[in-house]
């Protein structure tokens, strides 16, 4: 009952944000057909080809749904930019893209909730204001800025990794990767820093933890309930770090000069080939909800409470 | 009403630090045309050049010095994220106000309108649709402005919710005063607290989220003296001058850090008022 509810609320919101990338159409400067013209000649011929293409002479609501049908048929258009199909362009960039987000996110988990815990366990002490704050300047920090000063002291500098490029076979790809993850991950790691050292710290504080204290339990058993616990917490930070990487990616894959989706974007952006911006736009309001559908679900799981209309503590 | 006795304590070394770091920031910002007239100047002659006399950081590719650029940046950097907080503050304040105070299908319609838009990565729309109406900073701005909002709506509205129950409120509505009056004059100068130590934090979001559009070329014109575009347009020069880059990548990660650091150490204070009282 608790998912259904919830995966009709996400089904509202993917229907309301797909008319909103619909009109990104309307959005860009200029009449609908020079836009999907692009540089190409303006002949009597393109402009009825565009026209029938896109059915511009049908009212607005029909022409949505001509547009969302074709989505759900798998027919997302041809790019104004290369002219090829807009699912084979997205088809190229999606691997490199997943794997960077991927790698990013397995860092920021390693780095950030050990971190976290550690900072939970020594309170107030040196170390632990230590993490606090490099947790806060990691939140604030940039990926681009991250970037290229990673840049600037590894690869320039150093020369332990290489400038640019994606890398050949598996162990190159690997090393080439490595700065980009690290620079997307350094946000989510001040994120998971923050939000797992607060839910530690609560749950430490529980009148649960006193008592296994006082019966003699070791401390990493004791450590192990108030982990379990603030699980939900920790949980509630993963759709927002998902969000974090996927605007991070954008600036990450520029950087680095990476071919991935975010570099797409800006590319497209740039050039205003609307048909490639409103597939990415929905391609990433589809994955931010699946990932908030999921995290609702791990919810539940982790916290029983939640299932039955009450409020996670 | 006796105010609680306030322990006056010291505050820890790195929010001291990051109000330094502001306060510089903050005379840069506001005399950078004193300090640096003539900061986009450029020396072709010169060209790309290490640290140096006359040019402590060194010089960009056109023969800017990096210093001057360090300090002009600052002053395009600042105003547009302030903007961004206190505009963001205004419609929260706005929106927030009547949504906790009145509550039903206002309060819904307000929380439904924030939903949706939470669900939104701002960053991610702000690149999509600055970039597809064709960029430029104050379209920038006004896009972060409508996108930060709702965070702010979220905070005043929980605010109002705690104290809508008081006493006082209470005593102010046994005087029949008007609803609008109440939260005006009544409930606002105790929420206005935390809505200003939420700001900080937007100030801090809005600051990176203005230099990365600006890195992408979505923000500022080619040139402007912007931390964000100064790293975009001197990223091809790591390796004849690393300070082009480092300089103005350290600005915005200490910036944006030293707000965030002063606005969670305003937050917490204020909670705990809160608290107590």
């Amino acid at each position: 009952m608790f998912l259904l509810r919830r995966l009709a609320g996400t089904a509202v919101v993917v229907a309301l944000l797909s008319i909103g990338v619909f009109c990104l159409l309307y959005l860009a400067p200029g009449s609908v057909q020079q836009t999907l013209l692009g540089t190409r000649p303006a002949t009597p011929e393109t402009i009825a080809a565009i026209q029938a293409r896109y059915h511009l002479n049908d009212p607005l609501p029909v022409q949505y749904l001509s547009w969302l049908g074709g989505v759900l048929r798998g027919d997302l258009g041809t790019s104004i930019r290369t002219g090829m199909p807009v699912a084979d362009m997205l088809g190229q960039r999606l691997p490199l893209t997943l794997a960077l987000t991927g790698y990013g996110t397995v860092l920021a988990v390693l780095v950030g909730i050990p971190l976290g815990v550690a900072g939970a366990l020594r309170r107030g002490r040196a170390a632990d204001r230590l993490v606090v704050t490099a947790g806060v300047v990691g939140l604030s920090a940039p990926p681009f800025a991250v970037g290229l000063l990673l840049l600037v002291v590894f690869a320039a500098g150093l020369g332990w990794f290489p400038v640019y490029g994606v890398g050949e076979g598996f162990a190159d790809q690997v090393l080439h990767l490595t700065l980009p993850a690290v620079a997307l991950a350094v946000g989510a790691v001040g994120m998971l820093v923050r939000f797992s050292r607060a839910a530690l710290i609560r749950e430490l504080d529980q009148d649960y933890v006193v008592f296994a204290r006082a019966r003699g339990l070791g401390a990493p058993a004791v450590l192990g309930y108030a982990l379990r616990n603030s699980l939900v917490p920790i949980l509630t930070a993963a759709g927002l770090i998902v969000t974090g990487m996927l605007a991070g990616t954008v600036l990450v894959e520029v950087t680095f000069a990476l071919p991935g989706l975010g570099s797409l974007l800006v590319d497209s952006v740039t050039f205003k080939d609307v048909p490639v911006v409103q597939a990415l736009a929905l391609l990433l309001t589809l994955l931010i909800a699946a990932v908030n559908l999921l995290v609702d679900v791990g919810y539940s799981a982790a916290d029983p409470r939640v299932r039955l209309g009450g409020r996670p503590s | 009403m006796t105010r609680p006795s306030r322990v006056v304590t010291r505050p820890p070394v790195s929010v001291v630090t990051a109000l330094a770091i502001l306060l510089a920031v903050a005379v840069a910002a506001a005399f950078a045309p004193w300090l640096v007239p003539d900061a986009t100047g450029q020396d072709l002659m010169l060209g790309i050049s290490g640290p140096g006399p006359g040019h402590p950081l060194g010089t960009d590719d056109l023969g800017r010095d990096v210093l001057e650029l360090l300090v002009a940046g600052a002053r395009t950097a600042v105003p547009g994220a302030l903007c961004v907080a206190a505009g963001s503050m205004l419609i929260g304040n706005l929106v927030g106000l009547p949504a906790g105070y009145l509550g039903g299908w206002a309060d819904a319609l307000a929380m439904r309108w924030a939903d949706l838009m939470f669900s939104l990565p701002a960053l991610l729309v702000a690149i999509v649709v600055a970039g597809v109406l064709g960029g430029g900073y104050g379209l920038a701005i006004a896009v972060l402005v409508v996108l930060f909002a709702p965070t702010d709506t979220r905070v005043v509205r929980g605010a109002v919710l705690e104290q809508r129950h008081r006493p006082y409120v209470e005593a102010a509505r046994l005087k029949n005063l008007s609803a609008w009056r109440i939260m005006t004059r009544h409930v606002w100068p105790n929420i206005a607290p935390v809505a200003l130590a939420n700001a900080f934090l937007n100030f801090a979001y809005a600051l990176v989220s203005l230099a990365s559009l600006s890195f992408l070329g979505l923000g500022v014109p080619a040139g402007s003296p912007d931390w964000g575009r100064t790293l975009s347009d001197n990223r091809t020069q790591l390796l004849a001058n690393p300070w082009a880059v480092i300089a103005p990548g350290l600005a915005i990660i200490a910036t944006a850090a030293a707000l965030n650091i002063v606005g969670d150490w305003l937050y917490e204070r204020v909670d705990r008022r809160g608290r107590t009282r």
